[in-house]
């Protein structure tokens, strides 16, 4: 039992909701689902006789875990909005007129309508109410009544989440999760009393790239993960905290592994890059990475790969690139979406040693120099952080729908957007983005408008105190915007920010050359008709995707889950990734193949381990190896970097060709989803809309399991 | 302590001057008798709708006369005016209306920018109450002359007024009175003259009891489930529309502009001290008379009974007990019937409460357990489900209440019962856990033999029952049945 003391009058601090981002209750403005209140001072507690000081308007529960008494819960979060309807949380206060300890008296209540299905429920072992019932509740029952429990019906939510509603105990975080997060306004409670029940309103699939986050939330196991249902128990996994590459946020994840298979995946939270939330893709997409595989060196003879040694396969491409007769620019790199830091620093090592300064990027106009060149960091980075979009009254978004690019990011603006009066701006191809936004035009020359500063956004723009600019780097050649740091490129990829940071961009003279040898690496996007057919082709990736098909010799290399590797995310954030499981099969950790390599081709890297490796991606940049930071670029550099961009491009013209939007389907972007069972009926239910009745059984888990 | 003695002094002067010496003696204060409300003293002079509802006849009884002068007496006028009045909320809380009303007064008050609202709770749902709805058949004009007083004294800008969904020809006449009002510039724009400009809306409920709870209320109104929030912060912080807003029972609003008129001293003088005024009654049930009646508050329950209402059904004997004030108070057994007096504290210190003033009586026909198995019936219905206890213990108790009707049930479940409304009284975010839990608590409190009684001869009928009701004869003596069904306990009157 808690006892509370409080000095000061705890008329707001009882159960006033804990203000965020500094937003005022004036400032609250129109949308805000649930009103916040102001932070005002702090105030001085006692909890259980020890003291402790928390700003006012913290919640009590936050301000006794502050003082180190865990408070039992289901229904409060500290990322949404307070319900106050579980009523397990109840502690004594000094003076208050209602002093009650009732956690015994609510867990009965609770159990009394809970199946007894433990032993076939899939949160078994990290169940809320499994592990507060042996804390706090009653060790026999009292509920023996003849009427039986409640059944309620499941609701199929599609192919991500499972619903087993019987086990519902009606704390609405996923309601609330939905409403405020996600922007799934369909998902709430109908009926009333004993006959509430969680639901679409009408019979729905919860699209939304966030769904998979209920599944997270809910303290029971109402609703669990349809793919990994009946997979595993918590306790047969290993946990391994590392960094997701389906976007480029870098969301920080836990891969969940048993043996040599990747489980599951989940978030971890991170306060500065994605809070706790993933998108559903980073979330369900691991299947992905057990099928398609390469396993094993590949050599192609004819019209047909085989199977061969790494020795075999490595002096195959030592004699291709001899056979091509490529010689410096003409031997080529392509740096697909999934490449990880250090492979390629060795990969551009490697054709620099050999006289090459031919790097290209896996997207379209890859093999030309970046217009935003990669001098100045500021130019080609999410300057204002991922938690600085918060603070950013206006936001226009250029050619972008980071809702699919980035649904991490896309939730953090629609908090921003139900809390702050925070107005938003859209060119290019109209697109739902779970909130309003005020649209400008679909091109380019709407831009030059903007810039001009016609139109009532333009003036919104110019009165704001910290606008906030996000491109999609596809679209990003045609702007001038000097502005502080409001300047955001939203990379799409998880190797792009890294790839600009070590400089991986040809030359001028380069560009123009015809490749002869073409290394690419986890480049699966290519255009087939730009490699030319007489073209040596080297793969190196983990699946047989597009890339694969187009090589000579492919080379398995690790996915990200099977290697310890830096990723850059968008912000300029280098994070380390963590290997959860090995390789499989003959292939190898991806920059170790390239040493491997460059042993064969006669200029052997200077690096024999990977911490010699990142010490000389501390010689490039010392941000490479800075992890878990990001580094302002100062205002005056960033704005000579604009300039010397403005320049770049004052001669383009404003073409009125529209932008359209890079992703038209968020579930496959890359070899990983794309090789993903779950993500293809993803596609299907949500993408293409289709209602092939993934609910009924024989279908999605099934599907997953037969090739596990 | 100079004045003190100087008093004594006098006191002893005056006492020698009588030229008699006594002991000090106290005198008692005479027995004040409450009850018997003089027809001049009635507020509600229409609430049998016997008269005009329009605005001519509710001028001719008196209202909206001088209204203005009210207006420009200003806030803190009313307010102290409805203070010393000693008005308590009439809608069952019984909260004194002059203090919650000045909440929405802060100091800076005026620096706030949002609008303010009062908000008139018609949303009358109490099983056995039915005073508002006389009020506005009859006397809407009180009402909405009481939302302009009443809004002034809380600087309000607007008045919603939530009725009830059933109330069709209330609604109708409520909506005829607002209109007419507008017409004669009585609300409105420049309301009454008076330079303050006040709106009133009628917004009418989709029947749920719930919907009656002020933040229920405020959620409702707003276009949202009807499920009460949590508090703090309380409306007059964040409110309707996130603005100041006060919720009051129709009865406290249509009453304040008579107070405000006759002063305050004359409401005052009604009733004991604080529990002051007058107070329409709903008398429903076995008497001979059932009606909706304004008295003194105070006036002891039997007369008000047999005053009113033509006495019990087959006389005052023939009574079984009485619930005083809705649904959600305990019920009280005859002879506390003879002596509380109908006032809040009264029927506090008899652990009943005056509720809403619905009075329902039952006579020795009634079987009191099925009446109260009704009630837990109607509150698991009603409640909302957010918050756990009520959602689950409303049904629970449901479950336990339908069996102890016939007796099919364990003696001991009676204080497993009982511990189960503790469980939800004062743990719901609203009062509907409490108001699901009190008839119970009332019914075992004076009427547990007659529980006990039951319990017993279904035993004998059909031998040991379970907990949770099933009978012991229907489980299979082969099978290991776990020992906490109490299937071995024996009770008084088992046949061994």
């Amino acid at each position: 039992m808690l006892r509370l003391l409080s000095r000061r009058a705890p008329a707001t601090g009882q159960l006033g909701k804990v203000a965020r981002g500094g937003s005022s209750q004036h400032k609250a403005g129109r949308r805000s689902i649930a009103s916040t209140s102001a932070r005002q001072a702090d105030i001085t507690l006692t909890v259980d006789g020890k003291e402790v000081t928390v700003p006012q308007g913290t919640a009590l529960i936050q301000a006794c875990e502050a003082a180190g008494a865990v408070i039992p819960r289901f229904c409060y979060h500290d990322r949404l909005a307070i319900a106050g309807n579980c009523r397990m949380c109840l502690v004594e206060v000094e003076r208050s007129p209602k002093p009650v300890a009732s956690c015994e008296g609510v867990m009965e209540f609770l159990l009394a309508n809970h199946p007894l299905d433990c032993p076939i429920c899939d949160q078994g072992g990290e169940c809320d109410l499994q592990d507060q019932a042996m804390r706090y509740g009653s060790d026999r029952t009292r509920f023996h009544e003849i009427t039986g429990k409640r059944a309620v019906e499941d609701k199929d939510l599609g192919p991500l989440v499972k619903t087993s509603m019987n086990r519902c105990i009606q704390c609405t975080r996923c309601v609330r999760f939905a409403n405020e997060v996600a922007g799934v306004e369909e998902l709430g409670t109908t009926g009333r009393g004993n006959d509430l029940q969680i639901g679409m309103y009408v019979e729905k699939t919860m699209d939304s790239e966030l769904s998979g986050n209920v599944v997270d939330l809910c303290p029971v196991g109402a609703l669990t993960s349809k793919p990994y249902a009946f997979h595993a128990r918590p306790w047969e996994l290993k946990n391994t905290e590392s960094i997701d590459v389906m976007d480029a946020l870098g969301s920080n994840i836990r891969v969940d592994s048993r043996g040599v298979q990747v489980m599951r995946i989940q978030p971890r939270t991170n306060d500065d890059v994605n809070e706790e939330w993933i998108s559903d893709k980073t979330r369900y997409a691991y299947d992905g990475l057990r099928f398609q595989r390469l396993t094993t060196p590949l050599i192609k003879q004819g019209e047909r790969f085989v199977p061969a040694t790494w020795e075999e396969a490595l002096q195959a491409i030592a004699d291709g690139l001899a056979s091509s007769g490529a010689k410096d620019d003409e031997i080529q790199a392509v740096a697909g979406h999934l490449a990880d830091t250090e492979s390629l620093v060795a990969l551009k090592d490697l054709l620099n040693r050999l006289g090459s300064d031919n790097f290209a990027l896996d997207q379209p106009n890859g093999n030309a120099p970046p217009v935003h060149g990669v001098d100045v960091r500021s130019n080609y980075l999410f300057n204002s952080t991922i938690p600085g979009l918060e603070e950013a009254d206006v936001i226009l978004l250029v050619g972008t729908n980071p809702r699919h690019e980035a649904a991490v990011l896309n939730s953090r603006i629609r908090k921003s957007w139900l809390h702050t009066p925070l107005e938003v701006g859209l060119i290019g191809e109209r697109v739902d983005t779970a909130y309003g936004y005020e649209y400008l035009g679909p091109d380019a020359k709407a831009l030059a408008e903007f810039i001009a500063g016609k139109g009532p956004f333009a003036a919104k723009f110019k009165a704001a105190k910290k606008p906030l600019v996000i491109f999609v780097e596809k679209n990003k050649n045609t702007f001038v915007t000097p502005d502080w740091n409001g300047f955001c490129v939203l990379h799409r990829v998880a190797s792009r920010p890294a790839a600009y940071e070590i400089g991986f961009v040809p030359s001028k003279k380069a560009s123009t050359t015809k490749p002869k040898f073409i290394y690419l690496l986890n480049a699966d996007e290519v255009d087939p008709k730009s490699i030319p057919s007489d073209a040596f082709v080297v793969y190196q990736g983990h699946h047989g995707d597009l890339g694969a098909s187009l090589a000579d010799v492919c080379l398995p290399g690790a996915a990200y889950t099977e290697k310890s590797t830096t990723w850059v995310n968008t912000e300029g954030r280098a994070q380390l990734g963590r290997a959860a499981v090995p390789p499989p099969g003959a292939s190898r950790e991806d920059w170790k193949i390239i040493r491997a390599l460059s042993e064969v081709l006669g200029t052997p890297l200077p690096y024999d381990d990977v911490l010699t490796l990142r010490d000389r991606m501390w010689e490039i940049s010392p941000t490479l190896v800075r992890y878990d930071v990001t580094e302002r670029t100062s205002a005056d550099l960033a704005l000579s970097g604009l300039k010397t961009l403005a320049e770049a491009t004052s001669t383009a013209k404003a073409t009125g060709k529209p932008f359209t939007k890079p992703i038209s389907n968020f579930y496959q972007t890359d070899p990983i989803s794309r090789a993903s069972v779950t993500m293809a009926q993803c596609t299907r239910a949500f993408a293409v809309g289709e209602n092939y009745g993934f609910s009924e059984p024989k279908t999605a888990s099934e599907a997953a399991t037969a090739h596990a | 302590m100079l004045r003190a003695s100087k008093q004594a002094a006098l006191i002893q002067q005056s006492a020698t001057a009588l030229g008699k010496r006594s002991f000090a003696t106290v005198a008692d204060p005479p027995v004040r008798h409450y009850g018997g409300l003089k027809d001049q003293d009635r507020i509600f002079t229409n609430a049998y709708c016997r008269h005009d509802h329009g605005l001519k006849g509710a001028m001719a009884r008196g209202d909206w006369h001088r209204t203005k002068d009210i207006v420009l007496k200003g806030d803190s006028w009313i307010i102290q005016t409805i203070k010393d009045s000693g008005l308590r909320g009439r809608g069952g809380a019984g909260f004194p209306s002059g203090l919650k009303w000045s909440f929405m007064n802060k100091p800076g008050w005026e620096k706030d920018k949002r609008p303010r609202y009062l908000v008139v709770n018609a949303d009358e749902g109490e099983p056995g109450t039915c005073k508002d709805r006389e009020i506005l058949r009859g006397d809407p004009h009180k009402l909405v002359e009481g939302c302009l007083v009443a809004g002034r004294a809380m600087n309000a800008t607007a008045a919603y007024i939530y009725i009830r969904g059933e109330f069709v020809q209330e609604a109708e006449h409520l909506q005829q009175a607002i209109t007419e009002a507008y017409r004669a510039g009585l609300i409105g724009k420049n309301a009454c003259g008076s330079g303050y400009s006040f709106d009133v809306y009628v917004h009418r409920g989709a029947g749920a009891y719930i919907c009656g709870e002020e933040t229920a209320l405020i959620e409702s109104l707003e276009g949202k489930q009807g499920k009460p929030r949590l508090k703090p912060p309380f409306p007059a912080d964040v409110g309707l529309f996130g603005c100041p807003t006060t919720v009051a029972n129709v009865e406290t609003v249509a009453v304040a502009p008579t107070i405000c008129r006759r002063g305050a001293p004359w409401f005052a003088g009604f009733g004991r001290k604080r529990n002051e005024g007058t107070k329409l009654f709903c008398i429903s049930g076995h008497v001979n008379n059932p009606c909706v009646v304004e008295e003194e508050m105070s006036i002891p329950l039997r007369e008000l009974i047999e005053r009113h209402c033509g006495g019990v059904r087959g006389g005052w004997d023939n009574l079984l007990g009485i619930v005083p004030g809705g649904s959600s108070v305990p019920v009280l057994p005859k002879d506390m019937c003879a002596e509380v007096l109908m006032d809040y504290d009264s029927l506090k210190d008899a652990q009943s409460g005056l509720g809403t003033g619905a009075v329902i009586v039952m006579d020795k026909s009634t079987d009191i357990v099925a009446a109260i198995a009704r009630f837990s019936s109607f509150y698991k219905h009603e409640s909302c489900g957010q918050c756990t206890p009520c959602r689950e213990g409303t049904t629970w108790m449901m479950n336990m209440m339908n069996r102890m009707v016939e007796g099919s049930a364990h003696r001991r479940e009676i204080d497993m019962l009982l511990e189960l409304t503790k469980q939800v009284e004062g743990r719901t975010i609203c009062a509907l856990g409490d108001a699901a839990a009190w008839p119970i608590q009332g019914l075992m409190r004076h009427f547990r033999p007659e529980v006990e009684k039951r319990i017993d001869s279904f035993r004998a009928e059909h031998g040991g029952v379970l907990f949770g009701g099933r009978l012991k004869s229907e489980i299979d003596p082969t099978l290991a049945t776990p020992d906490n069904l109490g299937a071995n306990l024996i009770e008084p009157g088992d046949r061994m």
